[in-house]
């Protein structure tokens, strides 16, 4: 085959995307930048402060070391309670979230009505974050762990339910069918032909939940619901950063080792 | 007993399932429905225990008009029918024990039931059909380390459980190799023969219909098409209710060894459903 | 022949003192927890009457100053879209830098180690961090919700390459391709549907988080939220409440519907 034929039989030029699928990809991208740029400028961002930035970030890292280490003797006690307010608020989710999964599980619901309502609990549930919860009941409780204990439980509803619905809408129906046709009464079914198919579901999703309210404890101090976030917070109010660091180095020391019990746990369910 | 009269449904959607269905069951038999895949003979037994309502017609249960039942009338006309599935439908993460006993839902409340606390009669009688449908051994593993023939007898045993006056049984073998096909029918019938409990069982496979039946009742898009003894079901019954074929085979072999005629059967079904 | 008349479901437990051991356990952490509990059980029993007055005086939601409400709101929104897009550029490298299968080991363990601290801290502590060191407003908030983005985003870009067929891999290596040739054309083409998908997730979930990180002074709306409270200001607070579910419930609907069409 001569060069000449080459040249008529392929064509030289391969583009992957034409023209128009080109434009409409750099609209898209033009549209995300611009988005990004009207953001940050209307965020009245002041940009001095990155002058000094690096000053007042090594500042505070040379405040912090050496940690003040007789200090965790202090904290002890405010993190066995940030353990409490995690597991406590955990167990309540327990209780509460498999009613309100069967009421928003199309499947297992009883009508439209009560579907709405399951479905209205979790979006509430989950919308509003922890500490945001921890506000609301600090008000209603006053300062103390029991508000911590209501937070945790009121965000892990919408969590653990959510993934409970999801699961009960794919169990074998079969299974239902069959407990239903032996004359079971509705609450029977539920028992004998849901529970235990959404049981590893429950368990699974109950310790990742129990994992993730153990970090989301540490901070409800912060709003005076309990726990280490209180010392942390006085810690750094008054300026004591040798005893912050004591304090991050235990959060992540207890952080990773719930993480770490919460996958080996996870992995014996079957 | 057990008497249907003008039993139809029609599917939200338009589609007929099943027209003016008429079947009187007056004594003790095994009744086989035949038909091809979507002639209504799931529809029509799970009309029966009402898992499907149906459209209009009646069903009566020794004198019970189930059709119009209320919601504890129904559970309590629901005891009285044992049901047996294709799919078998155990729950997987419960014992076979539990499976079971879970035949005896309707007679205990819920609070029992959480505690898997069922009457001394209720524990031994399930010993009694584990050890009839050979799993007395099996009887605290879970369901889903059973094999398909092994969790069938434990839906055999469950629907038994309820000590029914009427068994519905679904397409028991659609999913079991033939050997253990045969076997599971044969425990179904004679199970159902011991108690004196008729039978309705849906079944696809004609040959093992005819090895099984006192009378065969075929189906055909929603109809009663035949109704006889197996010996009178011909060349021109299955012609009627399956569509045009060669059924020489099925009928020479009388069902003594259904294997060969598996392949026939599911090319038949095949392809009438796609007509 | 006669059959046994009692039957006892499986324990999960098979040795008695384990099982009565593991139930005294659990009790006895409950009764123990609750008795240590550092919490004023009297002030805790008012809760109930108080809950009813704090629900009386929050209805009807007072929307009156809804020009502050509209600016906290928007400003989330900001900072939201904002640490989105730096989150999503400062994830790939963080995100190539911990794949064990890209880069030597040295690299990898700081690109990981970076990851696992930033996702160890709650972002409210990082917040709080940052407002020490950039003072009140969004700008420690965006720093806040860009360090959570990248660290979420980045794992799993971290995680995706890992799960490439190391074939892959390989095939452009052996065509002599320099290391940012290997990227555009080995990573990037399986690597990205999940990338985009992620990122849109992660906006959703900043718009989320973007509401909290005010209360410790880092802007946006959950400022106004914790202002109203510690004001008393019940009715007010439900209206900021009531908005942002909202606010969460149609950014989850738009991260939804993207989503889908991107499928």
């Amino acid at each position: 085959m001569s060069q000449t034929d080459f040249k008529q039989k392929y064509p030289q030029i391969w583009k992957r995307f034409t023209p128009a699928e080109t434009l409409v990809r750099y609209i898209w991208y033009g549209g995300i930048v611009f988005i990004a740029v009207w953001s940050v400028s209307n965020l009245d961002i002041p940009w001095f402060y990155f002058l000094d930035a690096h000053v007042q970030a090594a500042d505070l890292i040379t405040r912090m070391i050496p940690p003040y280490w007789p200090f965790f003797l202090d904290i002890i006690q405010p993190l066995v309670e940030t353990l409490h307010i995690a597991t406590l608020g955990t167990v309540f989710t327990i209780f509460l979230a498999f009613p309100v999964a069967i009421l928003s599980a199309r499947n297992t619901t009883f009508n439209k009505t009560t579907w709405f309502i399951g479905r209205f609990i979790l979006v509430t549930s989950r919308s509003v974050n922890t500490v945001v919860w921890g506000l609301l009941f600090v008000a209603i409780f006053g300062p103390g762990p029991v508000a911590g204990i209501f937070s945790v439980a009121a965000r892990s509803i919408g969590f653990v339910g959510k993934l409970i619905a999801e699961a009960i809408e794919e169990i074998d129906v079969g299974a239902v069918e069959a407990i239903e046709a032996t004359g079971a009464s509705k609450l029977q079914i539920l028992l004998i032909g849901v529970l235990p198919q959404v049981m590893p579901i429950i368990l699974g999703t109950i310790i990742y939940r129990w994992d993730i309210n153990i970090r989301e404890s540490t901070v409800l101090g912060f709003v005076g619901a309990g726990g280490i976030g209180i010392v942390l917070y006085s810690s750094i109010n008054l300026f004591a950063w040798h005893e912050v660091s004591v304090i991050l180095v235990s959060i992540f020391g207890v952080v990773i080792l719930s993480e770490y019990l919460s996958i080996k746990a996870r992995a014996r369910i079957t | 007993m057990f008497i249907i009269k003008g039993l139809s449904k029609t599917y939200p959607g338009g589609v007929t399932a099943l027209e003016e269905i008429n079947l009187e069951i007056l004594e003790p038999q095994v009744v086989m429905v035949i038909g091809s895949s979507g002639a209504g003979k799931s529809t029509l037994i799970r009309c029966i225990n009402r898992l499907i309502e149906p459209t209009t017609g009646s069903v009566q249960l020794n004198e019970v008009e189930i059709t119009t039942l209320g919601k504890t009338g129904l559970r309590k006309a629901r005891r009285r029918m044992g049901m047996i599935f294709q799919e078998y439908n155990l729950v997987d993460r419960l014992t076979v024990m539990e499976n079971v006993l879970s035949g005896r839902l309707g007679y205990v409340s819920f609070l029992q039931a959480y505690r898997r606390k069922y009457g001394p009669e209720d524990i031994s009688a399930a010993y009694e059909l584990l050890d009839r449908v050979g799993l007395t051994e099996n009887c605290n593993s879970r369901a889903d380390a059973l094999s398909g023939g092994q969790r069938q007898r434990v839906g055999i045993a469950r629907a038994l459980m309820q000590r029914p006056d009427l068994l519905l049984v679904d397409e028991p073998t659609a999913s079991l190799d033939p050997k253990t096909s045969r076997q599971i029918m044969r425990l179904i019938v004679e199970l159902a023969s011991e108690r004196g409990t008729p039978a309705l069982i849906n079944i696809h496979d004609v040959a093992l219909a005819r090895s099984f039946a006192d009378r065969i009742i075929g189906l055909a898009r929603g109809r009663v098409a035949f109704d006889g003894t197996a010996a009178e079901v011909s060349d021109q019954v299955l012609t009627e209710i399956y569509g045009e074929e060669d059924w020489s085979a099925t009928i020479k072999n009388d069902g003594s060894d259904s294997s060969g005629d598996e392949n026939l059967l599911s090319k038949i079904e095949k392809e009438s459903s796609a007509g | 022949m006669s059959y046994p008349t009692t039957w006892q479901p499986p324990r999960f437990f098979t040795n008695p003192y384990v099982r009565y051991g593991v139930i005294l356990g659990v009790l006895g952490y409950f009764l123990l927890s609750f008795l240590t509990l550092d919490a004023d059980w009297q002030r805790t029993l008012k809760g109930i009457p108080r809950a009813i007055d704090i629900f009386q005086r929050m209805f009807p939601p007072n929307f009156s100053r809804w020009e502050i409400l509209v600016r906290g709101v928007l400003e989330s929104v900001q900072m939201a879209l904002a640490a989105s897009f730096f989150g999503m550029i400062i994830a790939i490298p963080v995100g190539i830098c911990a794949a064990n299968n890209l880069v030597p080991k040295p690299i990898y363990y700081i690109g990981r180690a970076f990851l696992g601290i930033s996702r160890t801290f709650h972002s409210i502590i990082i917040a709080i961090f940052f407002v020490k060191i950039f003072g009140f407003g969004p700008l420690a908030g965006v720093l806040t919700l860009i360090v959570d983005s990248f660290s979420f985003i980045g794992k799993m870009v971290a995680e995706d390459i890992e799960n490439m067929k190391p074939g892959k891999l390989e095939a452009i290596r052996a065509t002599g391709a320099s290391f940012p040739k290997l990227l555009i054309y080995a990573v990037l083409p399986p690597v990205l549907p999940r990338y985009i998908g992620v990122s849109i997730y992660r906006l959703d979930a900043n718009i989320r988080h973007s509401t909290v990180v005010g209360i410790v002074g880092a802007g946006g709306i959950g400022q106004t939220l914790a202002a109203s409270f510690s004001r008393y200001d019940y009715g007010f607070s439900l209206a900021i409440l009531m908005t942002i579910v909202s606010l969460v419930f149609l950014g989850e609907f738009f991260s939804n519907w993207i989503r889908a069409k991107l499928r």
